[in-house]
């Protein structure tokens, strides 16, 4: 489990993130909906460490990564896998390299070990022989299943998600949401996803926190969402063309 | 102004500090390194060689011009050009244009990993990014630049020797008895030693460019400029420092 404790974020005068308190469960998709400018990927961010908080902790069961030193998150962070809105694959390797790097960094395997392994989560998110291609060679989906199966290689406790369907068409959005939702429950990962596709959150929304203006504006899970009284969070969910006209 | 200068320069001491620490995996760090020098260096020898062997041609040329009066020996052709090229413009010219060259290429790779979140990926991993991508930058151009200086005091002599045989402007016996005359092997010590120097400003100065870049494609063009700006300014300044504290 992840906790935010009365997070607050500022840059400079701008005040982000307002005293946000939060849990994340294990073995759940734990969603962060919101507008575009709402703080979620700088919620996301506080709580990877990318940015620090100003006031409040964030705790990784029971362990408070805001007081950690530079070399206690080092191996914290061995424990989570994120994949990243733009996928952040590394371009001057192969698909095989790319996964095979948190392993060649932080593991004492044998060369075959890790390349089982990279075989492994490469299959897991149904990619095959790819491995020599370069990620410039990908499509928009492969990418982001390449980064996938980069981020569980180190069988991650925590896995963050910032926008995974972004660029993605409805059907392939589809099924990265699914492969997320599979691997949280096969491997009894905290996911944390980022996002602001209404399909994702009702396909995977196990938890769903709503930010607002920098706040925690509603909790819920992707059954209650639709029958909520919230104005700002019905403004949000019925946005599109295509959920007002489900609505009516 | 005055604050910001105090501020980029304080960053950048901040940023040294987390580059020069010990790589956290020896092996990955030794294949990073003989890729930059493949990257930094050896892709630069083509362009040393074609520059240095045309001004040292084009300085013996107007020096064996400049020579009018019956009473100075044509040695001084031969003389001239070495002296030249030792002294000033193998490691000061040569510097300069690798700043535009590598500093470049430094500034804007760092940068691009910095825009497409790769950077922040390897920080998630706990990859201590800055040292991860700078410091193989840092020792790479530190042990090929004095190699590629070398080259180009030897590109540049043979220069001026071939464009004294084909124009008869003098002998080769005059030009290499000029080349030998009152020759001292602390000028190519000194040389050498501002090579290092101008090495360590272009890659630490690149890679803090590109580090610190935060936006998009503008910004990543902008940094590589920067680079090779500052690259450039700070290489003159030393350039005049340590001549006057070695050559007075």
């Amino acid at each position: 489990m992840i906790e935010a404790k009365g997070v607050n974020k500022y840059f400079g005068e701008h005040h982000v993130l307002k005293n946000i308190s939060c849990s994340f469960e294990k073995g759940k998709t734990n969603l962060i909906i919101g507008q575009s400018g709402s703080g979620k990927t700088v919620l996301m961010k506080c709580l990877v460490g990318l940015y620090e908080v100003d006031t409040g902790m964030v705790i990784y069961d029971d362990r408070n990564f805001s007081e950690m030193n530079f070399e206690q998150r080092k191996n914290l962070r061995q424990e989570i896998g994120m994949l990243f809105q733009g996928s952040a694959l590394f371009d001057y390797m192969t698909v095989e390299e790319n996964v095979m790097f948190p392993l060649n960094m932080f593991t004492k395997q044998t060369k075959q070990e890790k390349l089982n392994r990279a075989n492994f989560v490469l299959e897991r998110v149904n990619l095959e022989k790819v491995n020599k291609l370069m990620p410039s060679e990908l499509s928009g989906g492969m990418r982001k299943r390449v980064a996938i199966a980069r981020a569980i290689s180190m069988n991650p406790k925590y896995l963050f998600c910032d926008e995974p369907n972004s660029g993605l068409d409805p059907q392939t959005s589809g099924v990265i949401d699914q492969l997320i939702k599979e691997i949280t429950v096969e491997y009894a990962i905290t996911t944390i996803v980022n996002t602001h596709d209404m399909n994702s959150v009702l396909s995977i929304g196990d938890n769903v926190a709503f930010i607002y203006d920098g706040e925690l504006w509603w909790r819920g899970n992707k059954e209650t969402i639709l029958h909520t009284s919230n104005k700002e969070l019905n403004d949000f969910v019925f946005g599109t063309e295509l959920t007002s006209r489900l609505k009516q | 102004m005055n604050i910001k200068i105090i501020s980029t320069t304080g960053d950048y001491v901040m940023l040294m500090r987390r580059v020069f620490t010990t790589p956290q995996k020896g092996i990955i760090f030794w294949q990073r390194l003989l890729d930059e020098i493949q990257g930094l260096g050896i892709e630069s020898i083509g362009i040393v060689a074609f520059i240095s062997a045309f001004m040292g041609a084009v300085v013996a040329i107007q020096t064996a011009y400049n020579i009018d009066n019956p009473f100075i020996p044509l040695t001084m052709v031969g003389w001239t050009t070495r002296q030249s090229i030792i002294l000033e413009f193998s490691p000061t010219i040569i510097s300069l244009i690798l700043a535009g060259k590598v500093g470049s290429r430094i500034a804007s790779e760092i940068g691009t990993m910095r825009v497409t979140e790769q950077i922040d990926a390897l920080e998630i991993m706990g990859v201590n990014s800055a040292n991860y991508l700078i410091f193989p930058k840092v020792i790479a151009s530190l042990l090929i630049n004095p190699v590629l200086i070398i080259l180009s005091m030897w590109m540049g002599i043979l220069g001026g020797w071939l464009a004294m045989a084909a124009t008869g402007l003098s002998t080769t016996t005059d030009y290499v008895t000029g080349i030998r005359i009152d020759f001292q092997a602390y000028i190519v010590f000194y040389a050498i030693v501002k090579t290092l120097f101008f090495a360590f400003i272009i890659s630490t100065i690149s890679g803090f460019f590109g580090y610190k870049t935060s936006g998009g494609a503008l910004e990543v063009g902008q940094a590589s400029t920067k680079a090779v700006v500052f690259s450039s300014i700070l290489i003159i300044v030393f350039n005049l420092i340590l001549t006057q504290l070695l050559l007075t």
